[in-house]
């Protein structure tokens, strides 16, 4: 089973631990990782389902490419981490 | 009398309320992040915090009457955007159909319980019908052609950050945005028109700066006692209306016209009053004396009120909703870019300092 982690900013938001998923692609992943929880994806999409504008998605630490459909392939024993950069003032 | 006042600010929401020694901070929620608007709902008594928490997104709260805990609920979400659409704002650039900034919150009719209005970045007006759970796109506007000639002013993309529910029917709605005009509606939503006719900016091509399209209204407030007469901070200066805002007529204050907040009077519509700064290019106080000003006449006379405010190096900014009014029409709060926060209990003829150590100020509103 791939994993799914979670940047440890958004706990304080939103139940986030880390999931166990059977997936593919990273899309599948994902998908599995929000259906145990709805508000979870609006955290991390935009409402066109899109990678919010400065998070990233790293599967094996590689930055994925498809920060839209998701399309980036996930191994069996893949380590997803879903980050952000933090900013403000 | 209202005697608690929610401030919104960089770093969460503060609650001001009023003791035997006068206003304090009562309370703080979201310590630490970024609340943008706060709406109080007198017909149930419940309370709403908008939130933006730049990468994970634009959030709203809900905190029962009489509760402490804020719980998180629906924030308006745009559809999906059709594959190949071809949607541009003013500025040439493309449209991106996901909320940015809840910029207006405001309730529906006294009688509309649960109704809720929602202003956007980047141009969507949203209603819920049942106190936050679910939000709907108002189509007609979104898809309105001319919404492709608005375009952001301080933002980089438009906003809607005036809602006006009409106190004689619930169903007339008007709409400032920045930049686009003001939007009309008299079916609760269904048609628009533009009605920004008359406003003008103070320079540029006759075809722009008369453009209803172009205009920059900072902020819009009806009367609630007369309720055809309306008032608009714009980018370029002052404007009212007094035939429903249908036509718009500029007005002139010293020390300047400029500004982003503007409160009526409950009870008289020539009571309004501004806080003024220098110009679009610079953004502070005149003279480093921060000032309101306010007319009792309409327009055709304004007081520059002093007292209790800083006279000497102050450069704050009250944004577009950091001023506000309470239903008395003598009690005003306004809070400022630097953390101040101020109350008059008497019209704006005196102000007695709150706070000076909050943080950025984004909103004032009586509760």
């Amino acid at each position: 089973m791939a994993k799914v982690h979670f940047t440890s900013n958004l706990r304080r938001h939103v139940d986030c631990s880390t999931v166990e998923v059977n997936a593919i692609l990273v899309s599948e992943a994902l998908a599995q990782a929000f259906a145990r929880n709805e508000r979870l994806q609006t955290y991390v999409l935009d409402d066109q389902g899109h990678l919010r504008k400065h998070m990233r998605i790293l599967v094996d630490g590689v930055a994925i490419k498809d920060l839209q459909q998701f399309n980036d392939a996930v191994q069996p024993n893949s380590e997803i981490w879903v980050m952000q950069a933090l900013s403000g003032g | 009398m209202q005697n608690r006042i929610l401030v919104s600010t960089r770093k969460g929401l503060f609650e001001l309320a009023k003791g035997r020694n006068g206003w304090a901070v009562r309370d703080e929620s979201f310590l630490g992040d970024n609340v943008t608007l706060a709406l109080h709902d007198p017909r149930d008594g419940t309370d709403y915090a908008a939130l933006n928490h730049g990468h994970f997104g634009i959030k709203l709260h809900r905190r029962e009457k009489g509760k402490k805990k804020w719980v998180e609920i629906a924030s308006p979400k745009y559809p999906p955007k059709p594959e190949g659409l071809d949607d541009k704002d003013g500025w040439g650039k493309p449209v991106n159909w996901s909320t940015q900034l809840i910029w207006a919150l405001e309730t529906g009719g006294p009688k509309q319980e649960g109704v809720l209005w929602a202003g956007t970045m980047p141009g969507g007006l949203f209603k819920s019908t049942d106190r936050g759970k679910t939000w709907e796109l108002m189509e007609s506007l979104w898809h309105h052609p001319d919404r492709n000639k608005w375009l952001g002013g301080g933002a980089d993309i438009p906003g809607i950050h005036s809602i006006c529910v009409d106190p004689r029917d619930p169903d007339t709605l008007r709409v400032a945005i920045s930049c686009g005009g003001m939007w009309r509606s008299e079916d609760g939503g269904k048609t628009w028109a533009q009605s920004a006719h008359g406003m003008k900016f103070d320079n540029g091509p006759r075809s722009e700066v008369e453009s209803p399209d172009a205009q920059d209204p900072h902020m819009m407030v009806q009367s609630p006692s007369h309720p055809e007469k309306f008032w608009v901070q714009h980018h370029a200066g002052i404007f009212k209306s007094v035939n429903d805002g249908k036509n718009w007529i500029e007005v002139k204050a010293k020390p300047s016209s400029f500004g982003f907040g503007v409160v009526v009077h409950p009870k008289d519509p020539n009571t309004v009053w501004f806080v003024p700064g220098i110009k679009d290019e610079k953004r502070i106080p005149v003279d480093g004396k921060l000032v309101v000003t306010r007319t009792r006449d309409g327009g055709k006379t304004f007081k520059s009120l002093t007292k209790g405010l800083p006279q000497k190096h102050a450069y704050d900014v009250i944004f577009r909703h950091a001023l506000s009014i309470d239903e008395t029409g003598d009690r005003l709060a306004m809070g400022s870019s630097t953390g101040n926060v101020w109350v008059s209990e008497n019209g704006g003829d005196s102000w007695a300092l709150v706070s000076s150590t909050l943080p950025q100020v984004y909103a004032v509103r009586f509760a």
